[in-house]
């Protein structure tokens, strides 16, 4: 396979230009993709080479593009939506979860809603608090959605392939922290399975489990705890709806300790869903020390550059977390 | 400081407007042709049609009453009083347009085609119900107020993709043009010029709140012209001004002059729904009979005899056949298999994923 370099933002725009060219049926639309190119630039160019019929730049109404991408779904196209930030949702929430999640079910089966939502979410730009939540949760608690949050620029390509491929509605979260990170990337067309998680790195002391930019930071800790001897294991779920239980046991019963962290607030946030999945299966057995959870304040986001770092978990705070496993349970 | 607050106030008197609207009818109350230029061209058995479906819609609509009533079916949105808009708008379409319609729109679904005794599983919440045959092209009743609005703008699209010349219509009531999705819908479809008849029924109460405590708009119609759309209001109970508003609409939408508002004036005489609406709870004993009056098939049923189009063996046929259509549709639904938790489980994605596969198996027995 010929790669090329390419950053999280051009893998997602590379995948949706080569699904345009293979499907008549899939279109985008969203405010300011057109010449602009979208909040963060993913639709830059787009407009140019598919015309502003398929390229959709719209007035500012969320729930009139959510609406409309549920209606065209469900009578045969195949909607990209972007919402220039996750937080927006909020207006966008009763088309995805009254509606597109929903109509499957209430059509027996005959209805189908195959669109995806994409929508950067996250910290760390200085966006403050009506722009920077990481909300994924709420989208992982309704039947009938698929959520995905890719970490790097090979899974954002494959993935979002796999997303517009799929015939349910999928919310796709980018985190715009790494939409300028390269790595390289098959030029050609790729899946990566919705529901198959990636071990980012194989360790045999303490099992991470991580979303989204927490990926990097976790990798960035397993560098330092290396040179103290630790070996952590990275696990990245890539998808929360499905999620690959399996992989997420499996690990956890290799390594008997376990982190669990995202940016999003921690109460209440997707860790505790994790970790009961853990306690839950027979992995149970195997734990040698409480499960570690790290997750954001029970904050908004600040708009101090400073105070937003610590709304947040950072590599430290992982290291410790790691550490703090491994003083439990020790035998004697 | 006086001189402007002055020029301020005069402004306000002299320049800042609401567009006035006037009701657009062929009929009047008494059945005599009012509109002479407007008069749709239908032939004498389209005439006959539209009153037969309206009578028919009527001796439904008692019986579903009843149905509920017994316990018989579940959610069911009276439509008495809104046959003239229900029946005039749907006959106006071809079987390629798409009705996207609100909860109490069931019949402009069964004249296109959705069968009745779906329309009773559906009102059960049995998900045969939901599954609408091959090209019949309707959505679902929405439930959320208003939601259908802004998903006709993508259905729409999808039309216009694949270069038809068919329209979109989509039901609302006035109720529904408060929210929020009723304004961003026309405004989205107005931009796209995208072939949509919005329109709004209505009929008065939003449950038990008066279109009068809904807006200080005085019309609905008034509406659509913030969105830049053409939007007229017609009597709703004239069943030939609503089919002649609609054609029109139509019209222009497949001509690609872009979407239209249609504030259809009615009145519900019954209840809001048999989920326990007791409409003397908020209207006067008088306010109905007023109504009477002014109700769809008194009406058109003068013009027709007018024109010794209709008879009471005529009407007497309909009734009975209603009758009895609608109890072998009950029939039907009553005889179709019941459902089970492990195909709604199946029904939730294209491919059961292994945690819903765990559920299902705490039903497998």
């Amino acid at each position: 396979m010929k790669t090329k370099d390419m950053s999280y933002s051009e893998a997602i725009r590379d995948a949706i230009s080569l699904k345009m060219h293979e499907d008549e049926d899939v279109f985008m639309l969203g405010e300011d993709i057109g010449v602009y190119g979208g909040a963060f630039g993913v639709s830059r160019g787009l407009i140019e080479e598919f015309g502003p019929k398929r390229i959709r730049n719209t007035p500012i109404s969320e729930s009139g593009i959510a609406g409309a991408a549920v209606g065209s779904a469900l009578t045969g196209m195949r909607p990209i939506l972007e919402l220039q930030f996750s937080d927006f949702i909020t207006i966008a929430t009763d088309q995805i979860i009254n509606q597109a999640a929903k109509i499957r079910y209430m059509y027996g089966g005959k209805g189908k809603v195959p669109m995806v939502l994409r929508t950067p979410s996250g910290s760390g730009t200085g966006a403050a608090a009506q722009h920077s939540q990481s909300l994924e949760v709420w989208m992982a608690h309704i039947p009938g959605l698929k959520v995905v949050q890719p970490s790097s620029s090979y899974d954002a390509k494959g993935l979002l392939i796999s997303a517009i491929e799929d015939d349910n509605p999928v919310i796709f979260y980018e985190h715009k922290l790494l939409y300028g990170m390269k790595e390289p990337v098959p030029e050609e067309l790729y899946r990566i399975p919705l529901g198959k998680a990636a071990i980012k790195r194989e360790g045999t002391d303490v099992t991470v489990i991580a979303t989204s930019i927490m990926v990097h930071k976790a990798l960035e800790a397993a560098k330092q705890l290396e040179r103290e001897g630790i070996e952590i294991e990275v696990i990245d779920p890539r998808t929360l709806v499905p999620l690959d239980e399996e992989t997420i046991i499996a690990s956890v019963s290799k390594t008997s300790r376990v982190v669990i962290v995202h940016e999003a607030v921690k109460r209440a946030g997707f860790g505790a869903e994790i970790a009961s999945v853990i306690v839950e299966s027979d992995a149970f057995d195997f734990l040698d020390a409480p499960i570690e959870r790290l997750g954001g304040k029970a904050v908004p986001i600040p708009y101090n550059p400073e105070l937003e770092k610590h709304a947040v978990p950072q590599v430290s705070d992982i290291i410790n977390a790691v550490k703090r496993t491994l003083q439990r349970g020790e035998e004697v | 400081m006086a001189r402007t607050k002055q020029k301020a106030q005069s402004l306000l008197e002299s320049e800042i407007k609401v567009a006035p609207i006037t009701t657009f009818s062929v009929l009047s109350p008494e059945g005599k042709v009012v509109n002479e230029d407007e008069v749709p061209n239908l032939s004498d058995e389209q005439l006959q049609e539209l009153m037969k479906r309206m009578v028919f819609t009527r001796v439904w609509d008692q019986r579903a009453t009843g149905l509920a009533r017994q316990g018989r079916l579940g959610f069911y949105a009276p439509v008495a009083g809104q046959e003239g808009t229900m029946i005039g708008s749907q006959y106006a379409l071809d079987k390629e347009d798409f009705i996207l319609p609100g909860y109490r729109d069931i019949p402009q679904l069964h004249f296109h085609g959705y069968p009745m005794y779906q329309a009773f599983l559906w009102s059960r919440g049995h998900q045969h119900g939901g599954q609408i045959p091959e090209g019949v092209n309707v959505l679902l009743p929405q439930i959320i107020i208003g939601a259908q609005y802004v998903q006709a703008s993508g259905v729409a699209m999808a039309l216009k993709k694949r270069n038809t010349k068919n329209i979109v219509i989509t039901y609302t009531g006035d109720g529904g043009s408060s929210q929020g999705d009723f304004y961003e819908a026309m405004n989205f479809a107005g931009v796209y010029k995208l072939p949509v008849v919005f329109v709004v029924q209505n009929n008065r109460y939003a449950i038990s709140t008066p279109v009068t405590k809904q807006t200080a708009a005085s019309s609905l119609a008034q509406k659509g012209l913030a969105a830049g759309i053409p939007s007229i209001q017609v009597d709703g109970m004239d069943v030939l001004a609503v089919y002649q508003a609609v054609s029109k609409a139509k019209e222009r939408a497949a001509a690609g002059e872009g979407p239209t508002l249609i504030e259809a004036l009615n009145y519900r005489i019954g209840p809001h729904s048999m989920s326990g609406d007791d409409p003397t709870r908020y209207r006067t004993k008088e306010e109905p009979t007023e109504w009477e009056q002014k109700e769809p098939l008194t009406r058109f049923r003068k013009y027709l005899e007018g024109k010794k189009l209709w008879t009471e063996e005529m009407e007497t046929g309909v009734i009975e056949e209603a009758k009895k259509t609608v109890a072998d549709e009950i029939k039907k639904a009553d005889q179709y298999p019941k459902m089970k938790m492990v195909d709604l489980i199946d029904s939730m994605y294209e491919t059961t994923p292994p945690h819903l596969e765990e559920q299902k198996a705490e039903y497998a027995d």
